[in-house]
């Protein structure tokens, strides 16, 4: 008994001296994003029959089942799966993990958007001396240069939005339009005759979305961010090209041509089942999406390009996506950098990522593998909506940037951009409203704000 | 709480005992007890005291992105203080607070009183139907009220729809402090009942006999006998609903999802705080703000404690 309470006793203060230390070492560690010498091909044989074990942290459903088959091809490698939250919960957990020094996985999920966020304090491995500048050619451009935005490379690749249009074809012929829309003005004229003999709206703009918002400033050739990698971020979300596009949406929100509901809600969700919204602007993930939301609407759906902002353009932007990238802090990056680049470079796991999980593939040989652009999918009356999200890729704009603290220029979005949608105001005028604030946070945080 | 006067006089007759002879015994139950309590100053001090310490420590450095950690004094306690945002959640909280707190121990209490006059049939069903709410958790209420708040499918907008009083919105925001109370007062008011209530069981009915041989009816019992004597209690859960609505944070982050035009990223410090921590990364100006909510609350629980003893006393030096 006293042996026990002793025991307990000593746990306890085992306890309290491990949580000083814990408080006590969260500096960030500063050694990481070095480049050694390039890794031989006996160090990765050496790593890989060397029985490790690796963290992946990913919110991505069954990844399990490519992981599975890498450790089948590397039977001394054991993964650990662990789902610590999707999207701003990961992140959190992520970073609270590299500011402890301790905790952090070996290989995270980081959406594209991210990666400058961790670049910025050195958290990402340098993947170029492993071998992955010459993974370059296996994917489509515009999403390498989303992980290599110079010469380094911070992560693989997963899966990328590039948008297009989904639309209600029954009720848009109602209205008497057969063709969707090519351009916006088009788009516009067509979202009065739906309105007006429908009483559907066209679509839905999702007050909060900042992701919609930024992939059509990024289809209208508009360059918000950017980022040189060490102190100098540009801001530039008022820019000629973005009231355009800002004063679009508000000349239509005004008349009441599109809804302005916060999506990802269940009144949206609701709203795309019932006929509220005849259509959705949105990415390659979306048509998967869609099919498991309004499931009785099948059938009635088509897919189309993104209207246009020249008549006879082809040109897009790009809607979330995910990479998996390598912790500077792991003690395995060889192995660590061989799993995420097998899961999203090898042929048989990136073909399961995009047919089975239907993440929308930024790999070159997936996007020609007929098994995955000629299916047919009856939710879209039998039209080959891979093939058409495919051809839509390759017209991405190559050259979009972010800048390291993209949690802090969404939530102001919400707040700034937000809110005017919501009272129906003009919102080319509140992006000044926003630079202004992302430009006071950039200064107060010590960038050189270009 | 005056000492009596007996109790004083008869401690000063105690004879003061040579300390030697009971030191051994004493000693030995002083250890023990010392023993006892060392689980929990353990926890205590590591789980509380450390971090609060560690809290205040942060609270006084700058991070930047751009530059790292540097020393600053006070300056986030004195950016705190003219920041807009962080001035704004404390208003609104202190609106909150004085608007609902009211209602919500209004109604504990006429449900206290009228569980305990045990006119009201069924009243052991009925304490635990006014209970059950706050066995729901907060988040789930949230989520299950944000649902009936709905403006196209929550079933309150329809009936008002059929009913002919057009679409009302929950979440505008300039209604939304007015659900968020709503929300708050439907969770509550069974868990200040119960205070109450246990309170009221505790009157000696002596005083009841007396109050009746008096002629007093219900409602005199009620306002000169029952009130008086659960005045403790009543406070008690006053400075829990301090504590409570100054440090509004589920509800707000929760209907942040479906009402994200509303409620701002400032809409009460402990959501502000939380945002400045995980999204602005500005992790030592949160500690400022939780350092500045947590002194505030204990100012304003004073004052109201402060103020309820000074009337207390005045009371008694007039009967």
């Amino acid at each position: 008994m006293n042996k026990k309470a002793r025991r307990t006793a000593l746990a306890l203060i085992g306890g309290a001296v491990s949580i000083g230390l814990l408080l006590t070492g969260c500096s960030p560690s500063s050694d990481g994003g070095s480049a050694p010498g390039a890794v031989s091909q006996d160090d990765i044989d050496t790593a890989m029959t060397t029985p490790t074990k690796l963290t992946f942290w990913t919110w991505v459903p069954d990844i399990e089942n490519e992981v599975k088959l890498f450790e089948e091809k590397y039977p001394a490698i054991d993964v650990t799966v662990e789902n610590v939250g999707q999207g701003l919960p990961h992140y959190q957990k992520l970073r609270s993990a590299i500011e402890a020094g301790e905790g952090a996985p070996d290989v995270a999920q980081v959406e594209y958007q991210y990666i400058p966020s961790f670049v910025l304090n050195d958290s990402l491995l340098d993947l170029t001396s492993y071998g992955a500048d010459e993974l370059s050619a296996d994917y489509v451009d515009w999403a390498w240069n989303q992980v290599s935005p110079d010469a380094a490379v911070w992560a693989i690749p997963q899966d990328v939005g590039p948008m297009g249009h989904l639309y209600r074809e029954d009720i848009l012929a109602k209205a008497g339009i057969t063709e969707p829309p090519a351009t916006w003005d088009d788009y516009a004229t067509a979202a009065k005759a739906v309105k007006d003999s429908t009483g559907s709206y066209i679509s839905n703009l999702g007050a909060t979305q900042a992701g919609q918002m930024i992939g059509f400033f990024w289809q209208a050739g508009v360059k918000p961010f950017g980022y040189d990698g060490k102190e100098t971020v540009t801001i530039d979300v008022n820019s000629d090209g973005a009231k355009k596009v800002a004063s679009y949406w508000t000349s239509l929100i005004q008349q009441d041509l599109i809804s302005t509901d916060v999506d990802f809600q269940d009144q949206w969700y609701q709203g795309l089942a019932n006929g509220k919204y005849a259509g959705w602007l949105t990415a390659a993930w979306g048509p998967i999406f869609l099919q498991g939301t309004a499931e009785s609407t099948s059938g009635l759906w088509r897919a189309a390009t993104l209207p246009q902002w020249k008549k006879g353009e082809k040109v897009s932007g790009n809607w979330g996506g995910s990479s998996d990238a390598i912790l500077a802090s792991s003690k395995n990056p060889i192995a660590a950098y061989e799993l995420a680049k097998f899961i999203n470079n090898d042929h048989e796991s990136a073909m399961k990522l995009a047919t089975e999980q239907f993440l929308f593939p930024p790999q070159v040989s997936v996007l020609e593998d007929p098994a995955f652009v000629d299916q047919k999918s009856e939710f879209y009356g039998g039209q080959q909506v891979n093939s058409l999200f495919a051809d839509i890729s390759k017209t991405v704009d190559t050259d979009f940037q972010w800048v390291p603290f993209m949690d802090y220029v969404y939530s102001t979005y919400e707040e700034t951009i937000g809110s005017v949608i919501a009272d129906k105001g003009d919102l080319a005028a509140a992006l000044h409203a926003w630079q202004d604030q992302l430009v006071k946070y950039a200064k107060a945080q010590g960038f050189t704000v270009k | 709480m005056t000492q009596s006067p007996a109790l004083s006089g008869e401690r000063a007759d105690f004879p003061v005992l040579p300390r030697r002879r009971t030191s051994s015994a004493k000693r030995k139950q002083h250890r023990a007890a010392y023993l006892f309590l060392l689980p929990f100053f353990v926890v205590f001090v590591t789980m509380l005291v450390v971090p609060l310490v560690y809290a205040g420590y942060l609270s006084l450095f700058e991070s930047k992105l751009i530059g790292g950690e540097t020393f600053a004094g006070f300056a986030n306690y004195a950016r705190a203080l003219t920041d807009p945002a962080f001035l704004g959640g404390l208003g609104r909280v202190g609106l909150f607070f004085v608007v609902q707190v009211p209602i919500m121990l209004g109604l504990a209490l006429f449900f206290a009183l009228a569980l305990d006059s045990a006119r009201a049939r069924g009243s052991k069903a009925i304490r635990l139907f006014i209970y059950m709410p706050y066995a729901v958790p907060a988040v789930v209420a949230t989520l299950m009220w944000g649902y009936l708040y709905g403006p196209d499918f929550g079933p309150i907008a329809q009936i008002a729809r059929a009913v002919g009083f057009g679409t009302p919105d929950f979440l505008s925001p300039g209604s939304i402090l007015g659900s968020m109370m709503n929300i708050v007062t439907w969770e509550f008011v069974g868990y200040n009942m119960i205070i109450m209530y246990a309170a009221l069981r505790s009157i000696p009915a002596e005083l009841y006999e007396a109050a009746e041989i008096d002629g007093a009816g219900q409602f005199r019992l009620a306002w000169s006998v029952k009130i008086p004597a659960i005045r403790p209690a009543i406070m008690l859960t006053v400075i829990f609903s301090i504590i409570g609505s100054f440090q509004l944070f589920a509800e707000p982050s929760l209907l942040n999802a479906i009402a994200p035009n509303a409620i701002t990223n400032s809409f009460t410090p402990n959501y502000y705080g939380y945002n400045l921590a995980f999204i602005n990364q500005e992790l030592n100006y949160a500690a400022a703000i939780a350092f500045l909510l947590g002194i505030v609350i204990a100012v304003v629980s004073y004052v109201v404690q402060l103020s309820e003893e000074r009337r207390e006393r005045r009371e008694m030096r007039l009967s």
